[in-house]
């Protein structure tokens, strides 16, 4: 298969921790193969973004590095530890597959804040009963994240009362509550309207800027481009190319690649 | 106040319900309070089956499922009055049968408990349906944000799943809370002093059955009418954080 990173010239020795490897996943829902065998490695620091049309299984394979879908085979691996399996790919011990999960904190399309929940109770929620952070601690933590994601003023407003952009930036919040070593994004500005995307967009940036490790499903093409440093396009359940975004976007070499680029663009 | 009740011609029923003897409030008032004793009983008794019952048939494996199925249809199915005599009968015989097996005599057996048992029986099939829809109901991606931060499932059930179903749930569990209260009149056929049986036995040692009846009337309106404003506190506090429909409307 034809992969621009092939192309590359070696850069310098890689030193960075490994947090994330993921090898040969398989994924099916029934008689539906997904994922048919995917292979990934993100260093820390990396800015990973996935693309792929509808159908693709790019959300498939980030819920899947977290177990909120089962893989069908495949090995997953975050910051060297490897998830340990059953036969039939479920979790072999919750524990660890609870701990590893306060590493990795997911951001959602449809942000998923609890409903019931102030921005700020949302926001301490794990630190304060799952990572057992004293409560004034976390509380102080939280303040600090809201006023960064610039929802400062809104700390005991309930989401339903919040635009999609700012429950999106209060998710951002809640997600880095927890000091994720990797940020799962499934395509956090698909469900916001147009003029909402920008906002959410500038704190992601800010993220990836301070070397935030981040694997990043998207539809956004621009911004793709713009803030990862590895590329991936998936193409029905298979990585089709990957590499520097400069590559894959400047110069594709699957036809199907050419394809999507153009469509979406 | 004595002169209205005389020129309405209530003399007479006051003095039957005053609560000191010969009057027989005080009676009534007792029943009406081990009425309600059993009913919150049954009421708490029935959420805890509510609530596994209602994990059990929504996650459990297939032979619990299918047990929670044959318990919710066949309660569902069965006349009140008809599964208060055979649980009833049949508990207090399973007691005694235990008791004289392992070389005790006859238990006496609290009518109180029996009625808690029996009525939460009852509460709990009916429980577990109110539950398991109001926990459908909560939108999967809720649960699933609990999972992804690495949750424990009691921690997220806790947590997440309860608080987001109250709202959900609380009209169902205001009308069991209802039909608990006034199920407890049942009770009286197996000789339960509550506030029906007190009633009937003050009426009819006077004949004043209209000013008994009546009176017992009057008070499971008054549980009612104080349940409706206890359980509109409990959806309001349910429903925080969701708009308003009315407000939205204007």
């Amino acid at each position: 298969m034809p992969t621009a990173a092939s192309a590359d010239p070696l850069p310098e020795p890689d030193t960075r921790a490994e947090a994330i490897h993921v090898e040969d996943l398989h994924k099916s829902f029934g008689s539906l193969e997904v994922l048919k065998g995917v292979s990934l490695k993100a260093k820390k620091g990396d800015v990973v973004a996935i693309i792929g049309g509808s159908g693709s299984g790019k959300s498939t394979m980030l819920r899947c590095i977290n177990f909120l879908e089962t893989p069908s085979s495949g090995r997953i691996v975050i910051d060297g530890e490897e998830v340990k399996v059953n036969a039939d790919g479920s979790p072999a011990d919750r524990r660890q597959i609870e701990r590893i999960r306060t590493r990795l904190a997911m951001v959602f399309q449809q942000f998923n804040l609890w409903t019931h929940r102030t921005l700020l109770e949302n926001i301490i929620e794990v630190p304060v009963y799952v990572l057992k952070v004293p409560r004034a601690e976390a509380i102080a933590q939280a303040k600090v994240l809201l006023d960064r994601v610039g929802l400062g003023d809104k700390i005991e407003t309930f989401p339903a009362f919040l635009s999609g952009g700012q429950q999106q930036r209060g998710a951002i919040a809640r997600a880095l509550a927890v000091d994720p070593n990797v940020m799962l994004f499934d395509e956090p500005t698909s469900a916001l309207d147009p003029e909402l995307v920008g906002e959410v967009l500038t704190v992601i940036r800010d993220l990836a800027a301070e070397g935030r490790t981040m694997l990043l499903v998207t539809h956004e093409m621009k911004f793709a481009r713009e803030v990862a440093n590895h590329v991936v396009y998936l193409f029905e359940g298979r990585i089709e190319e990957q590499g520097p975004p400069a590559e894959v976007f400047g110069n594709p070499q699957s036809q199907r690649l050419k394809q999507f680029l153009s469509s979406v663009s | 106040m004595e002169l209205i009740l005389e020129t309405l011609g209530l003399a007479e029923s006051a003095k039957l319900l005053s609560l000191s003897p010969p009057g027989w409030g005080a009676n009534l008032l007792r029943g009406l309070a081990n009425s309600l004793k059993i009913a919150s009983g049954a009421f708490g008794f029935g959420l805890l089956i509510g609530l596994f019952g209602a994990y059990g048939k929504l996650y459990g494996g297939p032979v619990l499922r299918d047990l929670l199925a044959i318990y919710t249809t066949v309660i569902r199915a069965v006349p009140e009055l008809v599964l208060i005599l055979i649980l009833y009968y049949v508990g207090t015989d399973l007691i005694n049968q235990a008791s004289s097996a392992m070389g005790y005599g006859r238990v006496e057996i609290s009518g109180i408990v029996a009625g808690i048992w029996v009525l939460g029986i009852v509460q709990g099939a009916y429980s577990i349906e109110v539950l398991r829809g109001a926990i459908l109901a909560v939108p999967p991606g809720q649960i699933e944000a609990a999972r992804a931060f690495g949750m424990p499932p009691l921690m997220t059930m806790w947590r997440v799943t309860i608080p987001a179903m109250m709202s959900f749930a609380t009209p169902g569990l205001a009308n069991l809370w209802l039909i608990a209260t006034k199920d407890t009149a049942l009770l009286a056929i197996v000789g339960f002093s509550e506030l029906t049986l007190e009633t009937r036995q003050a009426a009819s040692s006077t004949r004043a059955y209209f000013t008994f009846f009546l009176a017992a009337g009057g008070l499971y309106l008054m549980v009612t009418l104080c349940s409706g404003a206890v359980f509109g506190r409990i959806e309001k506090w349910a429903r925080r954080g969701q708009p308003s429909l009315r407000e939205d409307r204007g």
